[in-house]
């Protein structure tokens, strides 16, 4: 059968199998920066927005994204929250492997859309579904707050 | 200090944007026309004969390519290991085996046009197995009448290491320097204490990987998550029996690796799928088989004995490490040596003794992980400080400050235990543990949380069993 969605802002049409989660669905169709990690909904590497909210793509049936609108990492480089957060996730040294990254930035976008100055907990929550292995969290959580001040500042003006 | 142009400044990393953009870098975030997916049939037994094993089922499967059992495969012992070569590591491995020797050990592989439909026939292949005694406790695993894991006829040492695998010894090595027994006498305190360290597993994001294919010239292309390419060209051109130049490796990003990619897991048993069929073929490690069949940090139990001075100086230590490297001996000997290399050094002492063995058992494999044996070797030896400094009288940080190896100094440690052979004198041409003894201190906050456990203990000096420390 087929689903439509708007991904990235773009109409699209997809096959997909009855049993499909959205993580095979989306990495058939080449949004490879969509993870696989662990298919249990632990790791958060699979991580996408389905309607501005994070959701672990490897649990979610793929047919109950019918109508509705995803954001992959490959959408949000002219998106004004997306790209300063990839920005300073480089300049903070909160990328190391680059696995988790896809999933981190858009947590951290979904925080960051609707809470414009985030406490350090908040941090934490949003993150809370979303593993590394390498960094060991501080540089990541600096990110988010360096990204959350940039934008603060750059609405100031 | 010297203003340098890179030392010290921030570095943009060079593939930092290809990350932060999710865009296509790592192993599996490729396609190939006509690729086919490949999954392993595990052993539900830590120890068994396959007596029987029929494929045909499977076989019959509609989107099954091919089922490959031991019946298919070169039999070449090789170790997974990914070392320097010749190996310090016994080749005690085959690509398929009639023995399976853990839970989770390879049984079968099945490659299908589909990854469900492999996953699917894997319930199809119909197997007999002839369970064998099986041995979980390193302490046990060499005594007389313990099941020998492998008693094949193939399996041996490249580098003369003790290897005896008819008591289940991976390795056993024994050095001494100075003279324990005069130590021990001299010493003001002496304290013996033995400590476990237990199984853990490193976890990468990305599990393992591998995509083989032919080029264009018929080379046979190994696309792979791992840590050791170079390795793994030489290790599987020698399990598939095919010359290294007929094989190019290729790295892309790795999703995380911790040692756990030090290894040649899958990357013969995918190449050698593609050598049958003349297809590309994916091997994707679920979560599950990572743990199981992944490799693992290997257990140790250590006894210490330390001989101290009230002074503050180490007059004796003996060191003893039995360490479980599971079913398979992959950096079973290399670890071990490690544990007494990379942390006896650091203890200024005269007179040290060192004993190790690594023993097969039937439990999962131990590999490379961060550390790589003195992680084990500074948990228990970072307990021990602890006790000597407290029966001395001493602070621990001003204990530690004073025996620990300083700049200019050597150890005759280091020409005793190397990996594998000799080790190589050296001395030490800087040395940041007075900062890092400082710095990490304060971090944690040892010194306030010294005092409260302190505080506690000596209100409830009978039960201090219970505060597990």
């Amino acid at each position: 059968m087929k689903i439509k969605v708007l991904i990235n802002k773009e109409e699209k049409e997809f096959e997909v199998r009855v049993n499909d989660v959205l993580l095979d669905v989306l990495r058939r169709n080449g949004y490879y920066g969509v993870k696989c990690g662990c298919r249990e909904g632990e790791c958060g590497a699979c991580t996408v927005l389905v309607d501005g909210k994070p959701v672990t793509s490897c649990l979610y049936p793929a047919v109950r994204a019918e109508g509705k609108s995803i954001t992959t990492i490959e959408g949000i480089e002219n998106d004004k929250i997306g790209s300063v957060l990839q920005e300073v996730f480089l300049e903070e040294g909160a990328v190391q492997c680059g696995f988790c990254t896809p999933g981190m930035i858009l947590s951290s976008k979904a925080l960051l859309e609707k809470n414009k100055n985030p406490s350090e907990e908040d941090i934490k929550l949003a993150l809370d579904g979303n593993l590394c292995r390498c960094t060991g969290y501080v540089k990541i959580i600096n990110a988010v707050k360096k990204a959350s001040k940039k934008l603060r500042e750059r609405r100031e003006k | 200090m010297k203003e340098f142009k890179v030392v010290g400044k921030s570095v943009k990393r060079v593939d930092g944007i290809s990350l932060v953009k999710g865009k296509p870098v790592y192993v599996d975030d490729f396609y190939l026309p006509g690729m086919l997916y490949a999954k392993v049939l595990r052993s539900p037994h830590a120890h068994a004969i396959i007596k029987r094993i029929d494929t045909r089922k499977a076989l019959k499967l509609k989107g099954v390519v091919a089922v490959f059992t031991y019946k298919d495969v070169p039999r070449i012992p090789f170790t997974t290991a990914g070392q320097g070569s010749p190996e310090p590591s016994p080749y005690d491995t085959f690509i398929l085996d009639k023995k399976v020797r853990f839970v989770g050990d390879r049984v079968a592989l099945v490659v299908a046009e589909r990854e469900d439909i492999a996953e699917e026939a894997l319930n199809l292949i119909d197997v007999e197995y002839e369970v064998l005694p099986a041995v979980f406790d390193p302490r046990k695993a060499d005594e007389k009448g313990a099941p020998v894991i492998h008693d094949e006829k193939e399996a041996y040492m490249p580098l003369p290491l003790n290897y005896n695998p008819k008591k289940n010894i991976v390795t056993y090595v024994e050095a001494e320097v100075g003279n324990l027994e005069r130590g021990f006498k001299e010493a003001d305190v002496v304290i013996e204490n033995e400590y476990e360290c237990h199984y853990s597993n490193h976890v990468p994001i990305e599990t393992h990987i591998v995509i083989t294919y032919f080029d264009e010239r018929d080379r046979l292309v190994i696309r792979t998550s791992t840590q050791v390419p170079f390795h793994v060209r030489r290790i599987v051109a020698r399990a598939l029996n095919i010359p290294v130049k007929k094989i190019r490796v290729v790295k892309p990003r790795i999703g995380g690796g911790f040692g756990a990619k030090q290894e040649i897991l899958n990357e013969e048993l995918c190449a050698f799928a593609t050598l049958k069929t003349g297809r590309p073929v994916r091997l994707l490690y679920t979560r599950r088989e990572e743990f199981m069949s992944g490799r693992t940090r290997h257990p140790q139990i250590i006894k210490l004995k330390v001989g101290a001075k009230k002074d503050g100086t180490l007059s004796a230590v003996s060191m003893n490490v039995l360490m479980n490297t599971g079913a398979y001996g992959s950096h079973g000997a290399t670890v071990l040596f490690n544990t007494g290399s990379k942390v006896l050094p650091l203890y200024k002492c005269e007179n040290v003794r060192f004993v190790g063995k690594t023993v097969y058992t039937n439990l999962p494999v131990g590999g490379a992980y961060r550390g790589y044996g003195a992680t084990q070797g500074h948990f228990a030896f970072g307990i021990m400080a602890d006790e000597i400094a407290e029966a001395i009288g001493m602070d621990t940080l001003e204990f530690l400050k004073k025996v620990h190896i300083k700049e200019g100094e050597g150890s005759p440690i280091f020409r005793m235990l190397g990996e594998g052979k000799e080790g190589v004198e050296q001395k030490i041409t800087s040395c940041g543990l007075p900062q890092c003894i400082e710095l990490g201190s304060k971090e944690i906050d040892w010194k306030r949380k010294r005092e409260e456990y302190l505080r506690e203990r000596n209100n409830k000096e009978d039960s201090r069993g219970e505060l597990g420390w």
